[in-house]
């Protein structure tokens, strides 16, 4: 089977199984959300205490592990790191607060449209426009460096953090927190969300699957194969919603998102931008990270860390719409992001 | 004809790609291409093949050389 065709049927498998958590529990447009169920782990950790937002969501040790078997039985666990960790970290913290500004990952805003919320087409248009930004960078030579081969234990560090939440969920011990209402707790069962996140985590570790590095490839190389991934699923999802009635065309009154056009915009160049620096989405990091790429891990601690100061300090979107420490913390972000990518370009003066 | 050589190993997606391209801005080659993980190895084969050139790969240990011709 050609690469392109893999790539759709991961695709097709992403969408559909999006919907399916959704219908089986799972908040309304948020199948799969990389960044929501990452601030839902700090929430459950207790690294922040927004009361709506609060669980362990183990469709995420999933993604990690459906990734590592694959990677392991392809022999294509390759414990790496090395390449600017620190700077991975506050790169994922800035994706992280760009997401948050939003109301979603780029895999989330594919879902939102999928749904009808027209909103997400101000956050596509922005997220186009932080790849082209991070895409100027990299044909200035932007690079985070060289990373270098690592002895297993820290390739596998962070997926054996990451399966550690598992027995922390099955037994809820009463240091942890879970949503009673919000959000964090509407889910769909534990064996399902994580089966599905396996399943979705092989696909995209098989096929490289990412949202980012779809358009970016079509900007610098005229090269659609990734984008074909980012194209099923929408059209997966937006099936699926459509035979389950879950689409509603609209700009007001979508779920857990919010209206203000301009923060859409700006909370997914972030996204875009942040996550062309660092090589690929949200999603992608975290495959990586169950490749045992440990430079990954750090963008994903970077996220988690980006998510609690998000929730600590009312930087997060609601329904309301934006914040303004939200506002200041996405245009830090962004100037963060910008001059990162000037200083790691071979190019600058 | 000498190849013109680039170690693109430790570099992310999509570095090796665009590494590949400069060489192929710059003269007609033989290239060859050192990376040290498949997504590199698979991405910067596509770019090669669809520039119109053929490419062979050698595995050695975690070195993999891709020469397009």
């Amino acid at each position: 089977m050609s690469e392109k065709r893999w790539l759709l049927a991961a695709g097709v498998l992403t969408g559909l199984c999006a919907v399916l958590l959704t219908f089986a529990g799972n908040p309304v447009n948020m199948g799969f959300c990389i960044a929501c169920f990452l601030r839902d782990i700090a929430g459950g950790l207790g690294l922040h205490r927004a009361a709506a937002v609060q669980y362990l969501r183990p469709e995420i040790v999933g993604l990690v592990w459906g990734a590592s078997l694959m990677a392991l039985w392809r022999r294509e666990f390759l414990p790496r790191g090395g390449s600017s960790p620190l700077l991975r970290f506050f790169l994922g913290f800035g994706v992280m607060v760009g997401a948050l500004v939003f109301l979603g990952c780029p895999l989330r805003m594919v879902l939102r449209l999928s749904g009808g919320d027209l909103n997400a087409l101000a956050g596509l248009l922005g997220f186009f426009a932080g790849i082209l930004a991070g895409v100027a960078f990299l044909k200035r030579g932007f690079t985070l460096g060289r990373n270098y081969r690592q002895k297993k234990a820290e390739g596998l560090a962070m997926p054996l953090g990451v399966l550690a939440l598992l027995p922390l969920l099955l037994t809820a011990p009463a240091f942890l927190f879970f949503s009673a209402e919000g959000p964090g707790s509407l889910h769909a069962l534990v064996l399902l969300s994580l089966a599905a996140g396996l399943a979705v985590g092989a696909a995209a570790q098989r096929t490289r699957l990412c949202m980012a590095g779809g358009i970016r490839d079509v900007v610098l190389f005229r090269d659609a194969t990734l984008l074909s991934g980012f194209l099923a699923i929408f059209l997966a999802a937006l099936l699926g919603n459509l035979a389950l009635g879950n689409f509603h065309l609209s700009l007001a009154d979508q779920p857990i998102a919010h209206t203000d056009g301009l923060w859409n915009f700006l909370g997914m160049t972030a996204v875009g931008l942040g996550s062309t620096l660092l090589g690929g989405c949200p999603l992608r990091q975290l495959i990586l990270t169950g490749e045992g790429d440990s430079d990954a891990a750090c963008a994903v601690l970077g996220m988690i860390a980006g998510a609690a100061f998000c929730h600590n300090f009312g930087l997060a979107s609601s329904a309301a719409g934006p914040t303004l420490p939200g506002m200041a913390a996405c245009t830090s972000s962004l100037v963060l992001m910008a001059v990162i990518g000037l200083c790691h370009s071979a190019k600058s003066a | 004809m000498e190849p013109v050589k680039i170690d693109a190993r430790g570099l992310s997606c999509p570095q090796p790609v665009l590494l590949a391209m400069e060489a192929v801005k710059r003269g007609p080659g033989p290239y060859e291409i050192l990376v040290d993980n498949p997504t590199a190895r698979e991405n910067v084969t596509r770019f090669f093949r669809r520039s119109g050139k053929t490419v062979s790969v050698s595995e050695n240990g975690g070195d993999i050389t891709l020469t397009a011709t």
